[in-house]
Parts: structure tokens; C-alpha cells; sequence
């Protein structure tokens, strides 16, 4: 039996520039022990998942089971056995490392003693012992991420929910972070991700989920994401932009879609079906129309060409077209905050 | 890292103390842990408890000193007279703190964390406002200290002086509960801010607390004279024993401004206790 279940989630805000459907009767099944990614833009309806899961909102229409207990009717019994940590380091900045996480504790009903002891094994775990008793007020970003992980931790949860959790850190502690989950995962506990970065679905989730407005439109392992978009792409980088009309042609000869380009117009790419074939013909064929190149190859497609591929946009969602996230339970359009999140465009290569 | 879970093994069993531990002890100490966490908030930000403890002596000396000389009340001493109409602004404008705080935690994401623990969801409320009495109370020892030191003597014995004193944080108690729920729906700290002092302003002013409501011209005689703050000045001077002779005593809540002042804490208390609490139900962050 999965261990997290949701089936037909609807989740619908209006505010005044409109409705929006933050679910759209979106399905997900989680087996117990897998990392299972959810993957989408900004306002595809990752969080809004999350947080019927995670017991924050309830949705409009739909129903939810973690572990078998039905997350609408006895949310109370759910949050005895799921962590969850948000978007936003949740801490108390005024409370040291150590008692944030024994607030926790005692929030759980472990009682002092055995607060203080937990608090004091997650510190060490997480290699903040030499900074548990400082006020959380001057820990870095990643650092106050890392309480904030432990705090889901403290009564050692069966189903972790992390949400983006890795959005504002820099690439350093972003690394950290990854390897944190990763040995949590280790041992064992079923864990629900999102996350609009494509390297970080690749890293730690067994399976990905793919979430574009407010429903799972493709899942699978990473390889099998990226098996969707099939074959290879064969990457040509021209010395002069002035060839590019007659190299786009070239590559349009043999490609399965159009050409994309990027540089001025200097580095062509196109996905193929038979990378070593079609490579050595485009070759061919450029050289004889005396087109000089920089750099030319084949690659495999990656997470982000399967993004692309699946829902007809990058993976970034600048676009700013569907904003389910940002829109409060209450229906109000959150301010945009975003200049403190990085939103660049990771690519595996 | 094998301290971290115990997923595999573990069965989905609730801690031992869950079912051993009642739920209202439960209630009770989720509400002390919130408290607790409320009260290190003031020990930790000097600033905080910097102006908790200043703008109460500000407000004594301004309006003792300045004002004091201008103003003549008939048979009181404009000090004795304004000190309990001080003491209840300063209270009043105190609760304002808890929505500012409630703003600010749901804000940071705090209140999410609260609601995905299996604690009590009124025990975030209870540690809200129960902090917010506390810091309350360290204003108004302030306020009665720099009081006595500008020449403010109470006259009605000791017992009455403390029931006024109880009456004032009895009162600004059951106002943390409005301004919590109006922290749970504005959700910005800054906009609870300016919100409150526009409501507050007029509602401490157009009272009896810096003059007598007779001085006032009429339209604000009559709203003064109804103001619940009025009630609660008015009861505090009288139980302080510093009301002078000649005031006007014509409508109901001046007539019996304790009763007043009970049925108003009632009302407050029965209206915006379960409001708060199912606001908070439905409240998550952004």
C-alpha cells in the first residue's frame, strides 16, 4: 500500500485578477521509502500539494491518505508521524539552535528531558553543535535551514514533506543540503520533495513526479523522463554567426524537431534520432558548404530538455502566466518577494 | 546519521505521554511551551523590552509635565487625574503587539511549523496573548513607578489600587485577542502597525482618559461617553480614588464603569476567542 496517497485534488483561489486553479485534480501515489520528486515551475501547485499533505489546507475537492490515515478527517493523527519543513526556514530567531528544537520537542509531548536530549543529538548530527547555543539571529542561510530540517526531524518521522529546500541557499550550502537528505534518506524514510531545480530532482529523488498547473503531467525515474524525450541532441557551435541560416538548415535536414539556438546564433542545437549517424552526416554536410565550427558534439537530453519536451515551457516558469503559489489560502496575491531567490536555470551536462 | 529517524523499523505509534497525558494538561503545557518561547523573544531583543520600558515613562512625563500645567481639572490634580487615563492608553496600545508578532510569525513561516505539530491549535493563541499580559505588566509597574515619582498618589487604599490595576490588564488581556486575529487576517506586521494607531488614536483620545468628556464638544462628548475605554478609565480613577468631584456620571457606562468594563472583556472574550482560533485553523503562510 503507498504510503502517501492523494487522489482528485482540487484546490481552487480567487482573488481579484481572476480563479486559479492551484490543483487541477491532481493523483500521486508514494510507495513507503521512496524520494519521490515533485517537479514544476513556480505555481504549478508543488507547495499547495505539499501543504494538503502536510495538513496546512484543505483542498476544495479530493482526499489524501498518509500512512493510511485520511489527512482531512484526522489531521491530528498525521502530524504525529510526518515532519515537514516549508519554503522559508521556519525558526525562531530569538531562540538559540538548541531551543528552537526543543520547542519542537515539547510541542510533540516528549516532555523537557527528553527534548533537550533530542535537541541536542539532531545539533550534533547536523554539525551545529559549536553554534546550538547561539540565537538562530546569526546563523547564515544555510544554517537556519538546517535547524529548520532538523525540527522536522525531532520526532523521527516516518514521511518527511521538504519543500524547495534548498531555494535561496547558495550553491555551497545547496550541496550540504543535498548530502544531509540524501543520508536521511538513506535510512529509510519515504520522503516528499519539490523543487523547480531539475539537477535537484536528479540528484535525490528516485522517481519524479512532473506538476504543471495543478496536475502530475509525467512521471518516472529521471532516466525514464529523459528516455521520453528521446535519442540525442547533436550541438554544433559555429566560428562565424553569419552562417547560421545555412547551418539551422543543415541541422533541420536531420533533426526530429526544430533547430533551437542560442550565443547570436552562433551555437545550434537539434535533437535527433540516431546521434552517431546523424551527427556524422551534419558534418558532413557543413563542410562542404564550407561552414567553419568552434566546437561540435552529441549529447543526451537532460531533465530540463524533458521539461521543455513535456510541458512546452523551460523549466524556470518565468513567464509569470500561472502563480497558484503565490496566491494565499485567503485569496490574496502574496507580494513579490522573489529577488531573494535565485531562479537561474540549472542545467545537468 | 542513524539518530536522525527510525523509519523502517518504527510503527506509526504517537509518543507514550500522548494517551497518559490528558488533553487539557496537554493544552496547558503546549500553551507554557508557547509562552515560554514568547518570553525569550522579549529577554533576547533588548530593543524590544527597551521600549516596552521607555514609552511608558515617555508618555507619563510628557503628559504629566506637559500638560499639566495647562490643564486645570476641578477638584483633582491634573497628575492624580491623568494617570489612570495613561495607564489605559498605554495598555491598550500595548495589545497591539500581538498582532504585530502574530503577523510576524505566520509571516516567517512559524505558523506553519505550529500547524504541522500535534500541539493544541488554541495553545499558539494562549502563548500569544499570555506573553503580551506579561509584557503588559512589566509596563504598567513602570508606568506606576514613574507615576509616584511625578507626585501620582492613590487614595482608595490598596486593595481598590490593585483591582485597578487588575481591571487595566484584564481589559488590555481580552484586546490582545482582537489584535491577534487582526494579525492572523491583515498578515502584515507593518500594516497592523499603522492599522491599530488609526484605530486606537481616536479611540484612547476621544475619551475621558486626558480630559473630562464635558470639556469635549458634543458629538464627542457622546462618543466619549460610550467609549469603552472611557468605562475602563473611569474605572480605575474610581478605584484608584482620583476622580474629582464634579464629573458627570449620565450614561450607563460612566454610572457603572466596572460592570462596564466586565461585560466588555465578556464580549470581547466570546467573540474573538473562537474567531481567533479558527482563523488560525485556516492561516498558513503565502
Amino acid at each position: 500500500m503507498p504510503i502517501i496517497e492523494a487522489y482528485d485534488l482540487v484546490k481552487i483561489y480567487s482573488s481579484r485578477s481572476g480563479t486559479v486553479h492551484a490543483l487541477a485534480g491532481l493523483n500521486l501515489s508514494v510507495p513507503e521509502g521512496r524520494v519521490e520528486g515533485l517537479l514544476g515551475p513556480n505555481g504549478a501547485g508543488k507547495t499547495t500539494t505539499v501543504k494538503v499533505l502536510n495538513t496546512l489546507i484543505k483542498p476544495d475537492r479530493g482526499s489524501a491518505r498518509v500512512d493510511g490515515i485520511d489527512v482531512l478527517a484526522d489531521p491530528q493523527r498525521v502530524r504525529r508521524i510526518i515532519g515537514a519543513s516549508g519554503q522559508y526556514a521556519a525558526v525562531d530567531e530569538n531562540l538559540t539552535g538548541l531551543e528552537n528544537l526543543e520547542m519542537v520537542g515539547r510541542l510533540y509531548h516528549l516532555g523537557v528531558r527528553q527534548s533537550r536530549r533530542r535537541a541536542a543529538e539532531l545539533v550534533e548530527a547536523f554539525g551545529l553543535t559549536a553554534a546550538g547555543n547561539r540565537p538562530v539571529k546569526g546563523f547564515s542561510g544555510g544554517m537556519r535551514r538546517r535547524i529548520d530540517l532538523a525540527g522536522a526531524l525531532v520526532n523521527k518521522p516516518r514521511i518527511l514533506f521538504l519543500d524547495e529546500p534548498t531555494t535561496g541557499l547558495d550553491p555551497r550550502s545547496r550541496l550540504g543540503m543535498w548530502e544531509t537528505i540524501s543520508e536521511l534518506v538513506r535510512e529509510g524514510t519515504t520522503v516528499l520533495l519539490t523543487t523547480q531545480y531539475l539537477e535537484e530532482a536528479d540528484a535525490l529523488a528516485d522517481h519524479i513526479s512532473v506538476i504543471d498547473q495543478g496536475r502530475v503531467i509525467a512521471k518516472g525515474t529521471a532516466d525514464e523522463l529523459k528516455a521520453q524525450v528521446g535519442g540525442h541532441r547533436v550541438v554544433v557551435t559555429l566560428v562565424d554567426a553569419a552562417d547560421s541560416g545555412a547551418a539551422r538548415e543543415v541541422l533541420a535536414r536531420y533533426g526530429s524537431a526544430e533547430p533551437s539556438g542560442a550565443d547570436g546564433g552562433r551555437e545550434l542545437e537539434v535533437a535527433v534520432q540516431q546521434g552517431p549517424v546523424a551527427l556524422q552526416r551534419v558534418l558532413a554536410d557543413l563542410e562542404q558548404q564550407d561552414i567553419r565550427l568552434h566546437d561540435a558534439g552529441m549529447r543526451r537530453p537532460t531533465l530540463d530538455d524533458a521539461f521543455l519536451t513535456l510541458t512546452g515551457h523551460p523549466a524556470d516558469g518565468a513567464d509569470g502566466t500561472d502563480r497558484a503559489d503565490e496566491i494565499d489560502p485567503d485569496g490574496r496575491a502574496k507580494p513579490t518577494d522573489h529577488q531573494d531567490t535565485p531562479r537561474r536555470r540549472e542545467t545537468v551536462v | 546519521m542513524s539518530t536522525l529517524t527510525d523509519a523502517p523499523s518504527s510503527t506509526p505509534s504517537p509518543p507514550p505521554q500522548q494517551e497518559v497525558v490528558g488533553a487539557f494538561s496537554t493544552w496547558l503545557a503546549d500553551g507554557w511551551t508557547v509562552t515560554w518561547r514568547n518570553l525569550n523573544k522579549i529577554k533576547r531583543s533588548p530593543d524590544m523590552l527597551f521600549f516596552a520600558v521607555l514609552q511608558p515613562i515617555m508618555f507619563v512625563l510628557l503628559f504629566s509635565q506637559v500638560y499639566g500645567g495647562i490643564i486645570e481639572i476641578e477638584g483633582s490634580d491634573y497628575t492624580n487625574f491623568l494617570m489612570a487615563g495613561i495607564f489605559a492608553q498605554t495598555v491598550v496600545f500595548g495589545s497591539t503587539f500581538s498582532g504585530a508578532a502574530m503577523a510576524q510569525d505566520l509571516k516567517e513561516g512559524l505558523i506553519d511549523r505550529f500547524r504541522t505539530l500535534p500541539m493544541n491549535p488554541s495553545a499558539v493563541l494562549i502563548g500569544r496573548t499570555n506573553s503580551d499580559l506579561a509584557l503588559n505588566s512589566i509596563s504598567m509597574v513602570i508606568m506606576i513607578a514613574t507615576g509616584f515619582a511625578v507626585g501620582w498618589r492613590f487614595t482608595n487604599g490598596f486593595p481598590s489600587f490593585l483591582a485597578g490595576v487588575g481591571l487595566l490588564l484584564l481589559f488590555s488581556y481580552a484586546f490582545s485577542w482582537v489584535m491577534t486575529l487582526l494579525g492572523m487576517v491583515v498578515r502584515t506586521p507593518e500594516t497592523i502597525n499603522n492599522a491599530a494607531f488609526m484605530i486606537l488614536f481616536p479611540l484612547t483620545f476621544i475619551s475621558n482618559a486626558f480630559v473630562p468628556a464635558a470639556s469635549l464638544p458634543r458629538p464627542l462628548e457622546i462618543f466619549a461617553n460610550w467609549n469603552p475605554v472611557s468605562a475602563l478609565v473611569q474605572s480605575a480613577r474610581d478605584l484608584f480614588g482620583n476622580t474629582p468631584d464634579g464629573i458627570v456620571r449620565d450614561t450607563f457606562p460612566i454610572e457603572h464603569p466596572i460592570v462596564t468594563v466586565f461585560v466588555g472583556v465578556a464580549v470581547i472574550l466570546v467573540v474573538f476567542v473562537p474567531l481567533s482560533i479558527r482563523q488560525f485553523a485556516r492561516t498558513s503562510s503565502r
